[in-house]
């Protein structure tokens, strides 16, 4: 009888230890979560900070879930990891409350219970995003450079500039275009006149307008964009006028042709092929056409001279064509083929800011290099700020 | 006034979205600059679409040479525009199935699709296959060792081109991942190679064109550079 109980009491202890043998206790949970509103931000903001769990070293990491006013449940927003306190959550509207939970999680998915904030909270929208200021300050002190070096220039101050070998070449361009009896072609890219490369590119198809109706060549402009097409117009127009040939100015000889990137380089490579053009300008924003015109404008035998900001396209423009003009050349073609002071200024500002760049960048890395010499926390510290606050 | 007025809309339109990104309760105002350029580039395609027409009308009106490419371009734009605007073989939404236009344009089957899959797409993808004969053509030029600079170039091409493929890596595979001279293993200098020198090179041009982009901008806002409006 004895036996009997003993055997019933142990299966009836392994039935109910067993299977929590089997299951893991879930971690302690994290405590005295706190959310508050991200000062100088847009509104989109909010930073969040709990007291670790007290198993944190074992823990997979923290997550954190968030839930809008009318939302039915809490989404999750992160996973972080161990040791972390603290997290901004992002994206949020201005208009809108949330409630927030932070849970351990265990390294077998096992979640604590939930910290939850205390009250809802609505990110406030401020008057200026402060995570910014870094980016104004640098951008004043730039624009300033260029405003002070334009006031220069007004005032007869003399700036040096180097020669910048693919401008000089547009008029020898347009020059044998005239001697050939062909035509120049100018494309002015792909992108439309909402990009400060094809503004740039306009820039420049002024002064080769200009040339070629000294010269008395051909200009053609295939476009394909309609906006930069009558944009293109203006320009060739004015150059004419200023020349003192309006009655030249041909409207047809700057047209649109597809917005279809490959449908555009289909007709331009048959224009090439028909027309035989002597001088070929490519300025403005391109992509994969790049190298597909530049070798067809080298298997015509044209003189090609590129311009662009796309760093990707520059080793083809560079392989393929005469002249490259690379980045801030063509930038400064303007100010350069102008000659106006003004103009000239504003590239005596942008070395400063190039300036500011290189002491930056020598700056950024001795104090990095300093920081792991020494050991020093000040100086890394330092770099931190800089790194994460200043270029953020 | 012809020029004033593109100025002032140039300028307010540029400063709002400067704002916009600095300040936060103006960022709806940068949002509706943008939509504005919308608005008027959707216009502008009745004017490119008028200007096709015109030009290619004309070419084979006069029979210049070349004027059946013009026809082709004639033929082949009216042909998706009638197709595509009228929906024509497209069946009604099931939302709205009383309404005769209520598809979508691109229903599969339809002549749209049809033109578009068949017609268009093949097209495009054969302009674009182009590419890789005139990469080979440009890089036989480029390649030439006929000073230091390029012998440089076309070493340093070499070594990436190579690493690119099991060949190349197979090639210095008997260097053990793990010695001191692991550096050496091709795939090894391609990485380096493309993560110092080339990112340097690439950072430089970088920071030249973003400073370019600041100086036109601030110049054609401010009105100093007006040659995009035909003033030199």
């Amino acid at each position: 009888m004895r036996g009997h109980f003993t055997l019933a009491v142990v299966c009836g202890l392994g039935v109910l230890v067993l299977p929590a043998a089997g299951q893991t206790p879930a971690p302690a949970a994290p405590t005295e979560l706190t959310a508050a509103d991200r000062p100088w931000d847009n509104g989109t903001r909010i930073d969040l900070s709990w007291s670790l769990s007290s198993d944190d070293a074992a823990l997979q990491g923290y997550i954190i879930r968030r839930r809008a006013g009318e939302d039915p449940e809490f989404a999750r927003v992160d996973l972080v990891g161990p040791g972390t306190s603290q997290f901004t959550v992002t994206d949020l509207s201005p208009e809108e409350t949330y409630l927030f939970q932070v849970a351990a999680i265990a390294q077998d998915n096992t979640e604590s219970l939930p910290a939850l904030t205390n009250a809802p909270i609505t990110p406030s929208m401020e008057w200026f995003d402060g995570t910014r200021v870094w980016f104004l300050l640098t951008l004043v002190i730039f624009c300033g450079a260029v405003v002070v070096f334009i006031g220069r220039a007004r005032k007869g101050a003399t700036l040096k500039l180097r020669k910048i070998a693919g401008l000089e070449a547009v008029d020898e361009a347009v020059g044998r275009a005239t001697e050939m009896g062909r035509s120049c072609l100018f494309i002015p890219g792909i992108a439309d006149i909402n990009d400060i490369q094809t503004i740039a590119a306009m820039n420049i198809l002024g002064r080769v307008a200009r040339t070629a109706t000294e010269y008395d060549a051909k200009l053609e402009v295939p476009t394909s964009k309609s906006l930069v097409m009558t944009m293109a117009r203006e320009t060739v127009q004015t150059a004419f006028l200023s020349a003192g040939r309006p009655d030249a100015f041909n409207p047809d000889a700057i047209y649109y042709v597809t917005d279809e990137q490959f449908g555009y380089v289909a007709y331009l490579q048959g224009m090439m092929v028909r027309e035989k053009p002597a001088a070929c300008f490519y300025m403005g924003s391109f992509y994969a056409e790049s190298l597909i015109l530049a070798e067809m404008g080298n298997a015509v035998g044209a003189i090609q001279i590129a311009g662009t900001a796309q760093p990707a396209q520059l080793p083809f423009f560079v392989a393929a064509c005469d002249y490259t003009l690379i980045g801030e050349e063509f930038f400064a073609a303007s100010a350069y083929l102008s000659g106006e002071p003004d103009q000239l200024g504003s590239l005596k500002g942008q070395d400063v800011g190039k300036l500011i760049v290189a002491a930056g960048i020598v700056g950024g890395v001795l104090a990095s290099t300093l920081a792991v010499v020494t050991g020093s926390s000040l100086i890394q510290s330092l770099v931190d700020f800089f790194m994460e606050t200043m270029l953020s | 006034m012809k020029r004033s007025v593109p100025l002032l809309i140039t300028a307010l339109g540029g400063f709002v979205l400067i704002a916009a990104y600095f300040i936060p309760y103006t960022q709806s105002w940068g949002e509706s600059v943008a939509v504005w350029f919308d608005i008027l580039a959707s216009i502008a395609f009745i004017l490119g679409g008028g200007n096709l027409l015109k030009l290619h009308l004309k070419k084979v009106y006069d029979q210049v040479p070349g004027w059946g490419y013009s026809l082709i371009v004639l033929v082949a734009f009216l042909l998706t525009l009638t197709v595509g605007l009228g929906k024509m073989g497209v069946q009604p939404s099931a939302q709205f199935t009383d309404f005769a236009w209520s598809g979508h344009y691109r229903e599969i089957g339809s002549p749209f699709w049809f033109l578009y899959q068949y017609g268009f797409q093949p097209l495009t993808a054969t302009m674009f296959a182009l590419l890789a004969f005139y990469i080979a053509s440009a890089a036989f030029r480029a390649f030439r060792a006929k000073n230091l600079e390029a012998v440089l170039l076309l070493g340093t091409a070499f070594i990436i081109l190579l690493g690119r493929t099991f060949a190349g890596v197979a090639l210095t595979g008997w260097i053990p991942p793990d010695s001191a001279f692991s550096g050496l293993r091709v795939e090894n200098l391609t990485v380096y190679i493309m993560s110092v020198f080339n990112t340097i090179g690439n950072r430089a041009i970088m920071i030249g064109i973003a400073l370019g982009i600041v100086s036109v901008s601030l110049k054609v806002l401010l009105g100093v550079d007006r040659s995009y409006l035909g003033k030199e």
